[in-house]
């Protein structure tokens, strides 16, 4: 586990436990509308097209793209100093949702829009695992 | 509905010292710049019936504006707190406005500070901005206000091939004025290479594309248009307003390059029978630079896209096309948080009754005035203008 002393910690809500009880086992959920097929991120009561409150969870491929990203070099508070310098990044998952997430695991510098990414987790604690993106090698599939 | 082009009028605009102000609280600077602005006016406290006040960050109040007609001793009839800034501050003069046409109040008086530089300590004040984000699905991930923005700026760069040069001139831009604004909390002229070598904060904005954090405070009288002839100042009438509203997270942004500064530019040219073309001068929200070239393209002062090149042609210095954040703007007059916006709008009431010196836009008789909020969430626009634009 990464040192996450301090880090502002998720609070799963009823609405969004199913999300985050995949997270434990490293696994990426969206819903989408059964009633209309609109897939979304984040998770909520209702559609956030149609407003019907019939949603399934799907299980992401975990395979996206960096939609825009920045490295963070001034951190948001002192529980995050030691992860100096780190990636934010918007990803726009295969299935269609965008997410914020930190690209981990790469050298801030050769991150770019438009660059592959799959999901990892960090366990944070029992409760909480937090999705990020790595680089996905590029198959040329 | 009955348009309130012209139904309102500002006759009184006040700043208070802005800057580093540790003598004065934030709920002290609130008073300071509700008793200029009274001053300016050239009336007592008894002759205002209305009340706005943003909250305060530094020091808070659950019954903010309550807090600050108490203080002051005032009973209005009409008593409104925005809880945030940016975007907010304008929808509370067009809520005001429309509470006067309406006849539900006559004279408003609008007070808006903080304490930020002062009153929190600068890791503080950011960590309470970036509260901003989704608790659940952006803040864990420790994105800084910086990096919100930042997510824009990189996508209207992927985009349109905008380059860190023309963010820079934005802040080269607002410098200028702010060196011919005295009180301005910096100065010193800069250059783009000073901007490009200053701290990169997150990538790519650098720390003279963020604006500041400051104490400050300012205030306006709005009135009704039959009652604006009684005051010792020229009126300046509200000819035009609107907002537009897309997201509150940054992630759920359906489009990072283009804001709902389209609706509410819009809304506010319609209402009063102006083009962009039409406008003197603007005010324009710049808590970061990129934003400034998306406003600007948003509401029509230049092609969506070429923001970068409109500044960096000089289009927003004095005798340009748009003279643009003549005081200095949130990135070098001040920026004390949820009262930003109403920097602009005093700026731009000294602009159209001539008093803003060696700044002053000559013959400058509209106004633009746009804030935003969030994280380019929440929008709203005034077009301002003089008697004989009415």
């Amino acid at each position: 586990m990464s040192n996450r002393e301090g880090k502002f910690l998720p609070s799963p809500q009823p609405a969004t436990r199913p999300y985050w009880e995949a997270c434990k086992r490293h696994e990426l959920l969206f819903q989408e509308c059964s009633q209309c097929g609109v897939r979304q991120f984040y998770p909520r009561t209702i559609c956030a097209s149609c407003s019907a409150t019939e949603l399934q969870w799907v299980q992401a491929s975990g395979s996206g793209t960096v939609v825009s990203w920045t490295v963070v070099r001034h951190p948001v508070s002192p529980a995050y100093a030691a992860d100096i310098p780190y990636v934010i990044a918007l990803i726009e998952l295969d299935e269609g949702p965008t997410m914020m997430a930190q690209i981990v695991d790469c050298d801030p510098e050769s991150v770019n829009s438009g660059m592959p990414v799959e999901v990892c987790f960090e366990d944070w604690t029992e409760e909480i695992s937090m999705p990020n993106f790595r680089a996905r090698p590029n198959t040329g599939a | 509905m009955h348009s309130l082009r012209g139904r309102t009028a500002i006759v009184g605009a006040a700043d208070t010292v802005v800057g580093k102000v540790p003598g004065l609280s934030a709920t002290e600077l609130c008073v300071d710049a509700a008793l200029r602005a009274l001053a300016d006016a050239g009336i007592g406290k008894d002759e205002v019936d209305g009340l706005v006040t943003c909250q305060s960050m530094a020091e808070p109040h659950m019954y903010h504006a309550e807090t600050i007609a108490e203080y002051l001793q005032i009973f209005p009839k009409y008593c409104v707190t925005a809880n945030a800034g940016g975007g907010t501050t304008f929808s509370t003069i067009r809520n005001a406005a429309a509470a006067i046409a309406a006849g539900v109040c006559e004279t408003v008086l609008i007070s808006m500070a903080d304490s930020l530089r002062s009153g929190l300590t600068r890791d503080r004040a950011m960590a309470m901005q970036s509260a901003t984000g989704h608790p659940q699905f952006e803040i864990p991930y420790g994105p800084t206000v910086p990096a919100y923005y930042a997510l824009l700026a990189r996508a209207h760069m992927d985009r349109f091939g905008t380059t860190s040069e023309q963010f820079a001139a934005v802040a080269v831009s607002a410098r200028n004025y702010a060196s011919q604004r005295p009180g301005a909390q910096m100065t010193e002229v800069i250059t783009v290479s000073d901007v490009l070598e200053s701290r990169m904060i997150a990538d790519p904005l650098h720390l003279l594309d963020c604006s500041l954090v400051s104490d400050g405070g300012a205030a306006v009288i709005l009135t009704s248009v039959g009652n604006a002839g009684n005051f010792r100042t020229k009126p300046v009438y509200v000819l035009g307003m609107g907002e537009g509203h897309s997201h509150e997270h940054i992630s759920q942004a359906s489009d990072l390059t283009t804001s709902a500064a389209v609706q509410s530019g819009h809304e506010a040219y319609a209402m009063a029978g102006l083009t962009p073309a039409d406008i003197d001068l603007a005010q324009i929200y710049d808590c970061f630079t990129p934003v400034v070239l998306i406003e600007l393209e948003d509401l029509g002062f230049c092609e969506k896209g070429a923001g970068g090149a409109f500044v960096e042609s000089g289009a927003s210095s004095i005798g340009g096309e748009l003279p643009m954040n003549t005081n200095g703007g949130l990135l070098s007059y001040c920026h004390p948080g949820n009262p930003g916006s109403m920097f602009g709008l005093t700026e731009a009431i000294y602009q159209l009754r001539g008093e803003s010196g060696p700044r002053q836009v000559s013959g400058a008789e509209t106004a633009l005035v746009h804030g935003q909020g969030g994280i380019m969430s929440s929008h709203a626009t005034l077009v301002l203008g003089q008697e004989q634009v009415l």
